[in-house]
């Protein structure tokens, strides 16, 4: 007994960084996000947020931003981790880690890179706004879509594909009944990836086009202003948002992410 | 045949997508132009710039050391978590599985923006200390540690650990010459993850840095606002450097693991 005592007590010093740095700053966010300059109790932060038309249109934007670049992300990455996964390429893993190592390159260098080539292509990128804001969140997203897909696709069993076709399903029938739900986790794992992101990302659309019209941003701006309690209340507002969503995918229970996953 | 030429195509064009990019900037990063479009010369002054401008080489010294120490500190603490939590009751290790969970889901502008106003509003302490920057990283670091640790924790066989005590070997001694080797893959993995995260962090950066400190990311940033080109192209040829370098490493991580597998198929 006295053994497992002594290895378990390996997990206060983490524990206690934990509740430091990670417990501690939400706690005093809440707390900032509930009073205001005196130190008193007060909703009004929420109440300026849901009725001001600036802030809660860009949340409505911010999320429409995370959904059309999830969605893109997911029609381009799907298909190729499919052909990735299922095909007898020769030299598959080189194939893969080119569509990988995109995301090991420092994210403001490649964004600025898409910039100088939008330039190009549009001259003021201003003009399309959301267009280049869901192309830059795609451009900078799509490996973290594409890795998760493609582990999950490379572990599908071939006799499952097989089993649908002796039982008379058809290429499409087989793709809609075993293929994709078989192939949700790693869906779901890669969604998580990008929409968060989207949603906070503020320096892509910054870089792109000095647009600051996106959730984090706002985040940004209060915090150039020095107004701790508006910039936590938007805080609070989006972990909200990534609860439900971890919730809702279960991000709690799993202990392997796959973020985790992409060494 | 033509379903492989699709599929080629397909993979083709969404390659396209991702490279165009950066090997455009590439090659522009050659010439003396700064207009991407126009032509220029060849040139290497880019380079001269990017290796020769105090500047810039202490930004990107500044990068690199603040990525690794702060990775060394994040897998000397997730590792030694995530033993502790192995080991622990459920309880315990619920709650820190729990706690491990929140940066690595959380949005790193909330992770940043939290650890400023508790560090900087709340206790004063000034960002001049790298002090927050540090903390930061780390709490952006250790979870993935923890992560990448614990699975090998599970592989483990307990009862070599058992043998290393009936053999007469103190708990320490047994932790560090018999678990700690084992763990070796999962807490290289996890360091390597590490570093790459924090070279790659904005938000966590910009909400904690001294104001004279700048990584890559927010220098980056801050050069694609301003309007001094010396310093833009200069960029690019960095982007191609860190572009070849890292091509080059995963490359030949590839290649070796490739070979291992090879020679355990053999087997």
């Amino acid at each position: 007994m006295k053994l497992r005592f002594s290895r378990k007590q390996l997990g206060i010093p983490y524990a206690v960084f934990l509740v430091c740095f990670v417990a501690a700053p939400l706690l005093v966010v809440l707390y900032y996000a509930f009073t205001n300059g005196e130190g008193r109790f007060t909703v009004q932060n929420f109440a300026n947020f849901f009725t001001s038309p600036n802030t809660i249109g860009t949340l409505c934007y911010s999320l429409a931003v995370a959904v059309a670049a999830t969605f893109c992300c997911v029609v381009i990455a799907y298909p190729t981790a499919y052909i990735l996964a299922r095909s007898n390429l020769r030299r598959k893993t080189v194939l893969l880690v080119l569509f990988i190592a995109p995301m090991w390159i420092n994210f403001t260098l490649r964004v600025a890179a898409l910039k100088e080539v939008l330039t190009v292509l549009e001259g003021n990128l201003a003009y399309h706004p959301f267009l280049n804001t869901v192309l830059g969140m795609t451009y900078d997203f799509l490996p973290f879509m594409i890795l998760p897909l493609y582990t999950t696709l490379e572990k599908l069993d071939d006799s499952y594909l097989e089993a649908a076709a002796d039982l008379g399903a058809d290429g499409v029938v087989t793709f809609l009944k075993v293929t994709l739900p078989l192939s949700m986790p790693g869906l779901i794992s890669g969604v998580t990836m990008v929409f968060l992101p989207s949603m906070t990302n503020y320096v892509i659309l910054d870089m792109l086009y000095n647009s600051t019209y996106i959730m984090g941003s706002l985040i940004g701006s209060y915090f150039n202003a020095y107004d701790w309690h508006s910039g936590s209340m938007i805080s609070i507002v989006l972990l909200a948002i990534i609860f439900v969503i971890t919730w809702a995918t279960n991000g709690f229970g799993e202990e392997e992410t796959s973020r985790g996953a992409i060494l | 045949m033509i379903k492989k030429t699709i599929r080629f195509s397909w993979l083709a064009l969404v390659l396209l997508f991702m490279y165009v990019p950066v090997l455009t900037l590439m090659v522009y990063s050659f010439t003396d132009t700064s207009v991407i479009g126009t032509s220029g010369n060849f040139s290497l002054k880019n380079y001269v710039t990017l290796f020769t401008t105090e500047e810039l080489s202490e930004m990107i010294r500044g990068t690199f050391v603040l990525a690794v120490g702060s990775a060394a500190i994040a897998a000397v603490l997730g590792t030694v978590g995530a033993i502790g939590a192995f080991y622990s009751r459920s309880a315990g290790r619920r709650a820190l599985n729990f706690l491990n969970q929140i940066p690595v889901v959380n949005a790193e502008v909330v992770t940043g923006f939290s650890l400023c106003v508790l560090l900087i509003v709340v206790f004063g302490r000034s960002k001049e200390t790298f002090f927050p920057l540090v903390a930061g990283h780390v709490v952006l670091e250790a979870p993935f540690v923890y992560l990448s640790v614990l699975p090998r924790l599970k592989q483990m066989d307990n009862s070599i650990y058992e043998a290393a005590r009936d053999l007469g070997a103190g708990a320490a001694s047994a932790l560090f010459r018999v678990v700690l080797p084992q763990l070796i893959p999962g807490i290289v993995s996890g360091f390597m993850l590490a570093v790459t995260l924090s070279l790659d962090d904005y938000f966590i950066t910009t909400y904690t840095k001294p104001a004279t400190f700048d990584t890559i990311s927010t220098y980056v940033v801050n050069a694609t606002r301003g309007s001094h080109t010396e310093i833009k192209t200069a960029l690019w040829a960095l982007s191609s450097v860190i572009f070849v370098l890292i091509l080059a490493v995963v490359l030949a991580g590839n290649f070796v693991t490739g070979k291992r597998m090879e020679g355990e198929n053999d087997r």
